[in-house]
């Protein structure tokens, strides 16, 4: 799939434009506190809400909703999963999964019915009631109800929100698999840091309406174009790497050059070597020491690297610095001042294990 | 008793509940979902029935009906009687009259459905009729129930309406309500006294059936 999704939506509060590519990185999410207007978007793109006079909501050259045009939502033939799944109630799992196949003839219907529930992961609920599934399982169902009319672009409203935590540290991890291998392009709404660092390829981050921001997780994690998208992502840095080693509850995870320790959490789910991860440190959690003065502390990651820039940032200062991947840290002034830190400095930066967040990534 | 009123009743009964059930469907349906404000206006005149005098009611349907208004001069050209004083009059003002009974329940029901199923249907390729028929009405089986009995039980028990359109024509248009009228004009107590207690009889086992679909909630409803 070529092209892009164009949505330039004003609705009540909401004045936002985000360009989605439709090729290439499948996973678009829509980052943002609650009330920033992430949903009334998705709805907009859905179908399920016409926007006000001067919007555009277009797939490729295909327009969706203008000033003259709203192709109603049963025309646009897009799955959406709702946040708490809006399974029907009075149908069993086949029934809700085979619901938008109406145009497909009869004796394929059985066929796609199995392969979306397959591709979900929820092959094994069929024929089961809706009213006994637990909150996971109503969620592949709602998930294989997406895909099976095979819509051409998937949108996806807190997927994850209505589930406990357990649950959703699974689910995550398998509905970016999920995603991935159904080729669809995905638009995502979410509030949560987490939910977007597993499942998005692209983030936009969404706040008062607007759209500030657009990249890769880890330029808007790592580098938030303002500081109103920095008080929202919350992470400094968010890097890309690869776990190569588990035991003795640790694990060691290779960002760019370097090699990191982190804690191996148990309940989050389960890393291997060979996984792919996005690293996350705040910047709190980061100190920087001269180098050749660095403590020989055992549980603390030991970075050598270069200062890339240093801006105050109300009480601390912001320093940026290359170790082989981006990495931020706050320190005090007083600490600036005895570091005498600026661009060109060399610097060893340290993290303790517990600060180094790992979210799996499968690329 | 007058068991010819009391087969007139049933007829009309059943002819207006089935004719009511295909007419508040979609009706109800429109009311219900629709986000156009003058739907308040349709709301109110669908319930004015409840409120109107069934004589007011009648005596407008009794001019709408008669040999000099549009409608009973079609009528009488396509059928060759009058829509007046007949059982298809009496039918249509009953129908008239009982349309908020059907209606109303109805509305009750739809609007206890939850708005995100209905949009997920609309997303899921899924047009207003068919996700009325495969998913406002099956989730809303109980209202549909009481709409249905309501309807049948109101029909019985209309006199007003009936007296005005239909007359008092021996089994044609003379129901049950009508025959205990007529019976204690004619001092005939004992056949008005058996009347009475079979539209008694039956007016408790009705409102019994529609409070016991009510307290359940209805078949297929999510449970807690």
């Amino acid at each position: 799939m070529s092209g892009s999704l164009t949505v330039r939506v004003r609705r009540h509060v909401v004045d936002a434009e985000v360009v989605v590519p439709l090729g290439g990185a499948p996973v678009t999410a829509l980052f943002g506190p609650s009330g920033a207007g992430k949903t009334t978007l998705l709805r907009c793109v859905a179908g399920l809400e016409r926007p006000d006079p001067g919007s555009l909501v277009a797939f490729g050259d295909e327009v969706w909703c203008d000033d003259d045009r709203h192709v109603p939502a049963r025309s646009r033939r897009v799955g959406l999963l709702f946040q708490d799944h809006a399974l029907f109630p009075h149908l069993d799992v086949d029934a809700n999964v085979a619901y938008g196949l109406r145009g497909v003839p009869r004796s394929l219907r059985g066929e796609r019915v199995a392969e979306a529930m397959a591709t979900a992961g929820a092959g094994h609920l069929a024929r089961r009631r809706v009213r006994e599934l637990s909150g996971g399982e109503a969620q592949r169902v709602a998930l294989a109800r997406a895909l099976a009319p095979r819509p051409r672009l998937l949108l996806l409203d807190e997927p994850l929100s209505a589930l406990d935590t357990p649950t959703r540290s699974r689910l995550r991890v398998d509905l970016r698999e999920v995603l991935v291998r159904s080729g669809t392009p995905t638009l995502l709404v979410s509030h949560d840091r987490t939910e977007v660092l597993t499942l998005a390829d692209r983030v936009a981050v969404v706040v008062g309406g607007r759209v500030l921001q657009v990249g890769s997780p880890a330029e808007v994690f790592g580098r938030p174009a303002d500081a109103a998208v920095a008080r929202v992502v919350g992470v400094e840095t968010a890097a890309p790497g690869v776990v190569r080693s588990r035991g003795e509850g640790v694990l060691g995870v290779e960002v760019g050059a370097c090699r990191l320790t982190a804690v191996d959490v148990p309940g989050e789910a389960a890393l291997g070597p060979g996984d792919e991860v996005l690293v996350c440190i705040r910047a709190e959690d980061v100190a920087l020491e001269l180098p050749g003065r660095a403590g020989a502390s055992s549980p603390r990651n030991h970075l050598p690297g270069t200062v890339t820039a240093v801006a105050v940032d109300g009480p601390l200062v912001r320093v940026d610095v290359d170790c082989g991947f981006p990495l931020a840290a706050y320190i005090t002034r007083p600490a600036r001042e005895e570091l005498d830190l600026v661009p060109g400095s060399a610097v060893v930066a340290s993290v303790k294990g517990p600060a180094v967040h790992l979210v799996p990534h499968p690329q | 008793m007058d068991w010819q009123a009391v087969t007139v009743s049933a007829r009309l009964a059943l002819a207006t509940t089935a004719i009511l059930l295909v007419v508040a469907v979609p009706l109800a349906g429109w009311l219900a979902f629709s986000r156009r404000r003058w739907t308040v206006a349709a709301e109110a005149v669908v319930a004015l029935p409840l409120v109107l005098p069934p004589t007011v009611l009648g005596y407008y349907l009794l001019v709408a009906m008669g040999a000099r208004s549009p409608v009973g001069r079609w009528w009488q050209e396509v059928t060759g009687s009058t829509l007046a004083f007949s059982f298809s009059g009496l039918l249509v003002a009953s129908v008239l009259s009982s349309l908020p009974f059907a209606v109303q329940p109805l509305l009750a029901a739809y609007g206890g459905v939850d708005r995100r199923l209905l949009e997920a249907s609309a997303v899921l390729g899924r047009g207003w009729w068919g996700t009325l028929g495969r998913v406002a009405l099956p989730l809303s089986r109980a209202g549909l129930a009481t709409a249905a009995v309501l309807t049948f039980a109101h029909t019985v028990g209309e006199f007003g309406v009936v007296l005005m359109v239909g007359g008092n024509i021996p089994g044609v248009t003379r129901t049950a309500s009508i025959s205990v009228y007529d019976s204690v004009q004619a001092f005939d107590q004992v056949a008005a006294g058996r009347t009475s207690l079979l539209l008694l009889g039956f007016s408790l086992v009705v409102l019994t059936l529609t409070y016991t679909l009510q307290r359940r909630g209805g078949p297929g409803w999510p449970r807690p």
